[in-house]
């Protein structure tokens, strides 16, 4: 276990490049934050979790990429609440879906989530079909297959080609 | 009015009833809906594109070309995918470099994003295009029922990529419930999240089910025969999200769930059966009270009262 004085931050432990890639992904605006809580005030998961939404910028803004390794921006049901109140203007839904590509690119991925990504590999559908539907599916005089991926095999290996050519083939690899 | 009908994963692969019920509602409307033949997963915007953001965008483009081919606009009838196809058509649209990096992807399937249509969700058809008036032609029996309405966050949100122009206090579901005869109560919290988006149902299901324990609460409170959505992910996290806070948290809340097309399709005359309104996991208690009013004459048909 860490302890509260290992979590601490130091200037050691802070990523200026962090900050950045964060502005040239289009959060221009991220550094007029001034910290005044609207986001977290309007969070409905910040009312029954430990997640702070001000508080993840505040540490983003710092370069604290300890930000990446925690629960707390996967608790984001991404309601666009604090987009949309934020007086400043800042995109800040927006920003915790970057954080989250770039905690993957570290390697930080719940198994509950690479398996969701599995599965999009293996069927072009993140919730594919089952017996129990394809049944349901007759039963209303719909196709037992719907007319998507499912029913078209070519087109299914051009939607492994593109994950195989965004690399979202080797993202889902490389995390055990 | 001819649209793409884009079917997302939920829709077909979980709650076909929501599919039929669409088709048949939408049919009686005179919409023409076009099958996107080998789309694939939309794919979802708070998990895959949270995953990996180009990805999540060449495959949204690759969806939309399909679209682009049949040469008509798309309609979704899930909140998510309406969330990925129109801010992905909103940044292929405005960012030329974004739209360079996808094409050169999707040259490798030869396939190509045009930007030549527009996304839209069903909501927007059911009140812009069609509108209530043709709505309210079209059913044979008006339903008397009191409705929790949820609306979801992202038919809405966010505001500078859709078309409503309004956030916090919309009225176009009202009306559209309304126009069935129906009575849309007032709730706590109306707006709030279902819980399920961002891979929080996948990642956190306790978190979830928190949310929704919280929203059925407020439901619970003032009383109603059914809660009504427009999404089949919230659909999904309040319908068998029920059945899941019965068994971890030995709470029952009986609040039954139906998807806004089944309403609209019973009120055109369609059975249970046609629109898959038992293949919810709730049961639609609210039938009992319907057929009991259309035995006693209420809900007669809006014309001949007129």
């Amino acid at each position: 276990m860490t302890t509260a004085s290992e979590q601490a931050l130091t200037w050691k432990s802070l990523s200026p490049d962090f900050v950045k890639r964060l502005k040239d992904a289009g959060f221009e605006n991220i550094s007029t934050c001034m910290q005044c809580g609207t986001c977290t005030a309007s969070c409905p998961s910040g009312r029954r979790t430990a997640m702070r939404t001000r508080q993840l910028i505040r540490r983003s803004l710092l370069g604290d990429e300890g930000v990446l390794e925690g629960d707390d921006i996967w608790l984001c049901t991404t309601c666009y609440n604090c987009l949309e109140t934020c007086p400043r203007d800042i995109k800040v839904t927006d920003a915790i879906i970057l954080l989250r590509n770039i905690a993957i690119e570290r390697g930080h991925m719940l198994p509950t989530h690479k398996r969701v990504a599995e599965i999009l590999l293996e069927t072009g559908h993140a919730v594919p079909i089952n017996e129990e539907n394809r049944k349901k599916r007759a039963q209303l005089m719909l196709s037992e297959l719907p007319p998507t991926v499912h029913s078209h095999p070519q087109s299914l290996e051009e939607v492994k080609k593109l994950l195989a050519s965004t690399g979202f083939d080797k993202m889902v690899a490389g995390k055990k | 009015m001819k649209y793409s009908l884009y079917l997302g994963c939920v829709i077909p692969n979980r709650y076909p009833g929501i599919e039929a019920s669409a088709r048949r509602a939408l049919s009686r409307l005179a919409v023409e809906l076009l099958d996107m033949n080998g789309a694939s997963c939309c794919p979802a915007p708070g998990v895959i594109r949270a995953f990996n953001i180009d990805a999540w965008l060449a495959l949204a483009a690759r969806n939309l070309s399909i679209a682009e081919g049949l040469g008509a606009d798309v309609i979704t009838l899930c909140n998510g995918c309406f969330a990925t196809l129109a801010d992905a058509n909103h940044i292929l649209k405005n960012d030329p470099k974004a739209a360079e990096r996808v094409n050169a992807k999707l040259a490798e399937v030869r396939r190509s994003y045009k930007a030549e249509i527009e996304v839209y969700h069903i909501t927007e058809v059911l009140y812009k295009e069609i509108g209530l008036e043709k709505i309210k032609e079209s059913i044979e029996r008006e339903l008397p029922l009191r409705l929790a309405i949820h609306y979801g966050c992202h038919l809405m949100k966010p505001s500078k990529t859709r078309r409503w122009g309004v956030v916090q206090r919309p009225t176009f579901f009202e009306e559209l419930v309304e126009a069935l005869g129906a009575t849309s109560v007032e709730y706590k919290d109306k707006m709030m999240c279902c819980g399920a988006g961002g891979a929080v149902r996948s990642g956190f299901p306790d978190v979830a089910l928190d949310f929704t324990v919280e929203k059925l609460e407020n439901i619970q409170r003032v009383g109603v025969d059914a809660i009504v959505n427009v999404c089949p992910f919230c659909h999904l996290q309040l319908d068998q999200g029920q059945v899941e806070i019965e068994s971890k948290l030995r709470r029952k809340f009986e609040i039954p769930v139906v998807y806004y097309t089944q309403l609209l399709g019973l009120a055109q005359g369609f059975t249970p059966e046609e629109l898959g309104v038992y293949m919810n996991k709730t049961s639609p208690t609210y039938l009992d009270k319907l057929r009991e009013a259309w035995t006693t004459g209420q809900g007669a048909p809006a014309a001949e009262g007129s």
